[in-house]
């Protein structure tokens, strides 16, 4: 969704960086990535240790080639039954020539051992949560309880086929109905579809939730506003749904203000897109407002609820006057990232909306739970089958497990988190903000620009210490951009461990500013040019070798 | 509460430094007559074994193939998933990551979305692929919304033998823009496309056209003459490939002209999880790929020069390019898209073959045990991969419904979607069915037929 560099040119000519030793923090090993580090130079521990600095350190990393370069004739790594069970026959006696492959895919021919090494091997080059600290505003990065993933593999879920007869799948269906209840509950929101497969999936249905609802009134519109804050995804979503988007601007304060709104708006204006907190992690306090203003020109409005992390229990999406919002139960509702997807998407609406929603629903009879795809005003199908159930087991065990006293928790220390990381950058770090904020905070470049230290340079840099970067060069609207959201699940010393690295970090722009702009040192691969790779794109194996 | 490591003291400690009196204060900001007066209407928090239980209660209320005989298909399929898939895939270092921005801290990922994209174009025959989008319905949207790019036309048909639900859904989404109109062409008594009537509407304002391969109907067709009229007229051909494994079998469709393929990818290797998630693999020709929608992974190198992964030609994405991108793809089915992977890899190029092979003969099989029972026939006459249609004496409906007190699913009454197949019975027959289960089955439909 965002975090993407702006593209950097990298000068091939750049050498080698060996001249950190002495300048890096104490708590991380010297040498690259890829090199034996110094093995006689390792103090002994006498003492319990304490927790160190900052967690960066290294060690050995072990290279790995592409599954084609390891591949030999004739290895395996299947286990397929010798002998078919019922009368082997030729392909060739039965079906045309011309439908019969007469070359087979160069898949990789490779032995189970290896295969388990290669991709253990190519494992260790991620840095996951897991591992560490992984501060992406707007992303929600908190722990994926292990309990979800083992839930979500039970045979009586991971099994089922999405076409067996509604009555041997209660336990499913059941299960999608109290999701949907404790959707509800959370948010405020009147009726549920878990039907989208990820949020952006969700602000396209619950896009065209809107535009049915409001041709069905006799009053299709032909604009979306969207704030300068927002998302990419949002404007991309409106698009597809055929809205033209008005940019609207935030406020000195970093807030939508109903001024804005009320000129902005006019009887074409299908609906606003908001998102709340928004991106810099503030409340838009003069929601209400703004909805009274959209509803009084006949609008409606859609919630991106990327940031409903700062609000389980402390206030209702529902209640701030929005008519349409989309869950990402892969932030706030702990389903994995995976290194993108799958999520889910659900989106929730008022009531007078919900004849507009995907089908099928489900719905309660005497004889148990089914799937109901008649009803007539509904926008129709957005995916094949029912959603990303798997997804919606997870974040339903999540919710079981918190709880409604668990859930508020979550959202109170994911707030105090990052308004405690806020307060100890902000010496070190320009707050282009000074408005509070909840479960995120946005600092900028601008004290290290004159230094010739970017942003992109402070990301880098923060890997050599241990973490993952933070957003960056987003939101669009604050220049050098870094969105900092901790969650919840870290403790105080894993934000202080981050704060230690960021002051270190800042102090190096000021006296040793190459340090950060040759930066990564310790990572397995360092500083790429991306601009090379898509100048002349290499995207497969074939194209590799050509 | 086990995620939440904040003690007492650690609140007040930050507290003091944020310089707030109370939690309650960090949230001044939000107006005093939006915050919630009382709790959240959910139920009790749960400790891990209480979890269990509410939660194996639920999937135990559900029926799965490990007591029923299944014949389910119909574009979700059950093939064994070997150990070794999931325990690779479920590495929290696969797991927990984000999307690959940061590549110097993602190269595991990305080197795997590049293996990804490599197999699936040596798969189905095409020059590049994308990491992947939601699944074959949405792909198949993507798909029509990139043809409309590529020949700036709006409209577009598609075969009545693509599954029901990629239609509709096609016709949800796609369908937002009134111009661009859908044309359904019929199939042949063969269960094909009907090229005659094809090549009546493919008019010069259509910008794509729709098949499937193996067919809903799970027939196969040679595709090169419909490419052939599909290309005369200066549109796509887009194929959507419901289970990847025909393709140890028979021909890729790139080969036979394919412009765009879509296929699921849940067969290999993923689990059919009621529905999902799963995988829509995404491939095209080189020609193509600045329309492409979605994440490419493409190689570079770093500042010492050795060879290295990043998301390449994201201009076209919605994060930089906003209203104008050509997706709103964000998040799309990594982790499903490296359980494809792993899966691919693990067959390789033998043991695709080779299961492919056992399908279809198990397939056959079953075609022909079930053919010759009294009153029960092929309903279409073209070749199939590992799903056929027969036409029964009865109502495949209350068949089914039979079969349900055998504990078989006995697969999918087509009349759901088509009113002039009342009779038909869409059976899926894979590599998980043994023949002892498929001689039952076949038994039980004698019996319930004769009744």
């Amino acid at each position: 969704m965002m975090g993407q560099p702006v593209p950097q040119r990298v000068s091939p000519t750049t050498q080698p960086h060996r001249g950190v030793e002495g300048e890096a923090p104490a708590a991380l090993p010297l040498e690259g990535a890829t090199r034996a580090p110094p093995i006689a130079e390792k103090p002994v521990t006498k003492h319990p240790p304490e927790v160190p600095m900052t967690p960066g350190s290294t060690g050995l990393v072990l290279e790995e080639p592409l599954l084609c370069e390891l591949s030999r004739p004739g290895r395996q790594s299947c286990s397929l039954p010798h002998a078919n069970d019922v009368p082997t026959r030729a392909p060739e006696a039965t079906l045309p020539a011309a439908l019969l492959r007469q070359t087979p895919a160069a898949l990789p021919e490779i032995s189970e051992a290896d295969l388990v090494r290669h991709f253990t091997r190519l494992s260790s080059w991620n840095y996951c949560k897991d591992a560490g600290f992984f501060p992406l505003g707007s992303c929600t990065m908190k722990h994926n309880p292990r309990t979800n993933e083992a839930v979500a593999a039970l045979p009586g879920f991971a099994y089922l086929h999405p076409y067996q007869d509604s009555g041997t799948a209660q336990g499913a269906l059941a299960l999608i109905a109290a999701l949907e209840e404790a959707l509800k509950a959370i948010s405020g929101m009147e009726a549920i579809s878990t039907c989208p497969a990820a949020g952006s999936h969700g602000e396209l249905t619950g896009l065209m939730v809107i535009r049915a609802y409001l041709q069905d009134r006799g009053d299709p519109r032909s604009r979306v506003l969207i704030p300068d804050s927002a998302h990419g995804t949002n404007p991309a979503s409106a698009a597809i749904c055929g809205y033209r988007v008005t940019q609207i601007p935030s406020g000195p304060d970093g807030l939508l203000e109903p001024s804005t709104v009320a000129n902005a708006m006019s009887d074409d204006v299908a609906a606003i897109m908001v998102t709340n907190p928004n991106t810099l992690g503030i409340f838009e306090r003069n929601i209400r407002e703004i909805c009274d203003i959209v509803h009084a020109r006949g609008g409606l409005v859609y919630c991106d609820g990327a940031n409903l992390n700062a609000l389980m229990g402390i206030a209702q999406i529902g209640e701030m006057g929005v008519d349409v919002m989309h869950f990402n139960l892969h932030k706030t509702f702990t389903t994995p990232h995976g290194g993108g997807g799958p999520g889910a998407g659900p989106i929730g609406v008022r009531q007078p909306l919900a004849p507009y929603l995907p089908i099928p629903r489900v719905v309660k009879t005497a004889a148990g739970y089914g799937w109901d795809a008649s009803a007539p005003k509904s926008i129709g199908r957005i995916k094949a089958f029912y959603g990303n159930f798997g997804m919606l087991v997870r974040a339903y065990t999540y919710i079981r497990e918190m709880g409604a006293p668990g859930l508020r928790h979550a959202s109170e220390y994911a707030v105090l988190n990052a308004n405690y990381i806020r307060a100890q950058l902000t010496a070190s770090y320009h707050l282009p903000y000074a408005t509070p904020a909840l479960h995120e905070c946005v600092l900028t470049d601008k004290w290290q620009q004159p230094g010739g230290v970017k942003t992109l340079d402070i990301a880098k840099r923060l890997m050599d210490y241990g973490f993952h970067p933070p957003t960056i060069y987003f939101p669009l609207l604050v220049a050098g951009a870094m969105m900092i959201e901790p969650t919840e699940t870290e403790s105080k010393e894993s934000c202080d461990q981050f704060i230690a690295a960021m002051r270190a970090i800042a102090k190096e722009a000021q006296h040793t500013p190459a340090t950060l702009t040759e930066a990564p040192h310790h990572t397995f691969r360092r500083r790429l040019d991306e601009v090379m790779a898509a100048r002349s794109p290499i995207l497969t194996w074939h194209q590799l070798k050509g | 509460m086990r995620y939440l490591p904040h003690t007492p003291d650690d609140i007040d400690a930050m507290l003091r430094t944020i310089g707030a009196a109370s939690i309650d204060a960090l949230f001044q900001s939000i107006p005093d007559a939006l915050r919630l007066k009382g709790p959240l209407a959910l139920p009790p928090a749960c400790s891990e074994p209480e979890l269990w239980r509410a939660l194996q209660g639920l999937a135990e209320q559900n029926a799965t193939p490990q007591r029923w005989a299944s014949f389910l298909g119909g574009g979700s399929y059950r093939h064994f998933i070997p150990a070794v898939v999931w325990q690779l895939v479920s590495r929290g270092e696969f797991l927990t990551p984000y999307t690959p921005y940061q590549p110097e801290l993602s190269q595991g990922t990305l080197q795997a979305i590049f293996e990804y994209q490599s197999m699936m174009c040596e798969l189905f025959g095409l020059d590049i692929a994308n990491a992947s989008t939601y699944d074959l319905s949405t792909g198949i949207v993507e798909a029509v919304f990139m043809a409309q790019r590529i020949t700036r036309r709006s409209e577009y048909c598609v075969m009545q033998n693509v599954h029901p639900e990629i239609r509709a859904v096609t016709r949800t989404i796609v369908g937002l823009n009134p111009a661009a109109q859908a044309t359904l062409v019929p199939y042949t008594r063969a269960g094909t496309v009907d090229l005659a009537a094809l090549q009546c509407v493919l008019r010069p304002t259509c910008s794509a056209c729709v098949v499937q391969y193996p067919s809903f109907f799970g027939t196969i067709e040679d595709l090169r003459p419909i490419a052939d009229a599909v290309h005369a007229a200066g549109a796509l051909l887009i194929v959507a490939v419901p289970d990847p494994i025909a393709m140890g079998l028979i021909e890729a469709p790139g080969t036979m002209g394919a412009d765009i393929v879509v296929a699921e990818g849940q067969a290999l290797g993923n689990p059919t999880s009621y529905g999902g998630p799963y995988v829509g693999i995404f491939a095209t020709r080189t020609a193509y790929v600045r329309q492409m929608p979605g994440r490419l992974t493409g190689v570079t190198s770093d500042v010492l020069g050795r060879r290295s992964f990043v998301l390449t030609l994201t201009t076209r994405e919605q994060h930089i390019r906003r209203e104008r991108a050509t997706s709103n793809l964000c998040t799309n089915q990594q982790l499903c898209a490296l359980a494809t992977t792993i899966y691919t890899a693990w067959l390789g190029k033998e043991g695709f073959r080779r299961l492919a092979r056992i399908n279809w003969e198990k397939a056959e099989y079953a075609r022909e045990e079930l053919t010759r029972l009294a009153g029960v026939r092929a309903t279409f006459s073209a070749p199939t991969f590992h799903e056929c249609v027969i036409t029964l004496p009865c109502p495949a409906a209350s068949l089914l419904a039979a079969l349900q007190e055998d504990r078989i699913f006995g697969g999918i009454a087509l009349s759901r979607w088509y009113d002039d197949l009342p009779n038909a019975l869409l059976v899926c027959v894979t590599e998980e069915n043994t023949r002892e289960e498929i001689d039952r089955f076949v038994a039980a439909v004698e019996r319930h037929i004769r009744g």
